[in-house]
């Protein structure tokens, strides 16, 4: 078995402080990693990533910050930590991504996987609204943005019909400390 | 044990989570009913809120840390805090990881709850609660039903330790140990810790529906005759992304507890998108 390779790494203009900042947002330190690729082995989505997880600590550890704000694979990681448990080095590789999501709104970059972003936007927008997620919600607000209500219908007619979608949501009593969470 | 032949009653706060909240209320519903025969009394979090789940992690931590604190707040002292979803656990659990490790945390903490963090408070999953006490001298005297049924136990990958959480334990062989005392025989397969896809179902399904097709293929070529999966929401994606012709039923982990307890309630069942009655019927565990 070959392991899944990315796009070749190319030394462009290099961010010691990109670096620095990611590590501190991270929680993490990816300088340990030694590319021994165990996560890009084991990620069960590596096949939907253009650089590898292993490419991306590569990125960030040079300070390659538009290439490691600008790929996929930041928004396609669903954070399921296959990778950081068979990590020798144990990096919190999912914290990594999750930080370079964060820095890569922060900088305006536009994602490169809209939808998945579009979602978390709406899952937010419920747990704002309600203090928890209201998923017929989320996914009605989802499609009507995206303009595709019909892709999927089924499968949410089906879990109406199952009465695994609440008509209503459920609330909590406390919307004023929820509101101060979401207080920039 | 008191005269009864019933150990003392353990009172435990309980974080239920939006998915047992809603989507997977036969998962909520079938866990109380199994503590319940357990003398396990399950304390609601009053007025809890959503874990911020993978979405508030995934565009802010700052959101994904304060959302679970909140939950942090309102649990009283002097309880331990269970959880039944093993996302909701992760987040809970990371929340209490960095109030540990960064004064800063503490400082944001105690400035948007108005009190000092709870170093005692012991977040876990069900599965650490059924570990640590002796669950077989806790049923008592009533009836349990032999489960005829082989599966494929299905964990995710939720409760799977993170590098920061490394030393805390990922309950594997919890099911198979519990389940098996109930009668049931657990296959072993490949595929028990596989990511299942979570929140990438909605805008990438292109991607989930091949995994999810794979995870039940494979339990099914492993001989298993259901899934039991630990996770609300791996539930809700392999029944909702499966496209198999004849796929195997996938079950609660809870559901089949109480099941051999004798207090399952029928409209756990219908609620399946994929029919488990057929296969209950014909083991004799539904009329």
């Amino acid at each position: 078995m070959t392991l899944p390779e990315g796009p070749p790494i190319r030394l462009g203009a290099l961010d010691p402080q990109f670096s620095r900042e990611i590590k501190k947002l991270a929680g993490t330190d990816f300088h340990a990693c030694l590319q021994c690729r165990s996560c890009s082995g084991g990620c069960p989505f590596s096949d939907h990533m253009d650089y590898m997880p292993n490419g991306v600590m590569r990125l960030v550890q040079l300070g390659l910050k538009q290439e490691a704000l600008s790929c996929n694979t930041i928004w396609i990681c669903v954070g399921c930590h296959t990778c950081s448990i068979q990590c020798p080095m144990a990096i919190d590789i999912p914290g990594v991504m999750d930080a370079l999501r964060e820095k890569a709104l922060a900088e305006n970059i536009e994602a490169i996987e809209p939808d998945i972003l579009a979602f978390h936007r709406e899952v937010l927008h419920s747990i704002a609204r309600y203090g928890r997620t209201h998923k017929l919600e989320i996914m009605l607000r989802y499609k009507l943005k995206k303009r595709d209500l019909f892709s999927d219908l089924d499968v949410g007619l089906r879990m109406l019909a199952k009465r695994k979608l609440d008509l209503s949501p459920s609330r909590i009593t406390d919307l004023e400390a929820i509101e101060k969470v979401f207080r920039p | 044990m008191n005269a009864a032949g019933r150990s003392a009653p353990i009172e435990v706060s309980y974080f239920p989570g939006c998915s047992l909240a809603t989507t997977a209320k036969e998962n909520n519903q079938s866990l109380i009913e199994s503590c319940a025969r357990l003398g396990i009394r399950l304390i609601e979090i009053p007025d809890w809120n959503c874990c911020g789940s993978s979405s508030a992690h995934s565009i802010s931590h700052r959101l994904a840390f304060d959302l679970a604190c909140r939950n942090l707040a309102l649990a009283p002292a002097g309880r331990p805090l269970i959880t039944a979803c093993p996302s909701c656990t992760l987040r809970l659990k990371h929340a209490q990881h960095l109030l540990r490790h960064d004064p800063e945390a503490r400082r944001r903490y105690e400035s948007l709850w108005g009190r000092p963090y709870d170093p005692d408070l012991h977040v876990r999953h069900f599965f650490g609660l059924l570990v640590e006490i002796d669950w077989r001298s806790r049923i008592g005297n009533g009836e349990i039903a032999a489960l005829d049924l082989t599966f494929a136990p299905y964990y995710g990958c939720m409760l799977n330790r993170p590098a920061p959480l490394r030393p805390s334990s990922d309950h594997h062989g919890i099911m198979e140990r519990v389940l098996g005392d109930l009668g049931m025989r657990s296959v072993l397969w490949a595929s028990s810790t596989q990511c299942c896809g979570t929140f990438l179902t909605v805008a990438r399904p292109d991607i989930v529906t091949p995994k999810v097709n794979a995870i039940l293929q494979n339990a099914a070529d492993s001989g298993a005759e259901c899934v039991v999966t630990a996770c609300a929401m791996c539930h809700m994606n392999l029944e909702v992304r499966c496209t198999l012709k004849a796929p195997i039923p996938i079950f609660h982990f809870s559901e089949l507890i109480a099941l051999a307890f004798g207090s399952a309630r029928r409209d756990w069942f219908s609620r399946h998108l994929i029919d488990p009655r057929p296969l209950l019927r014909r083991k004799g565990l539904a009329e």
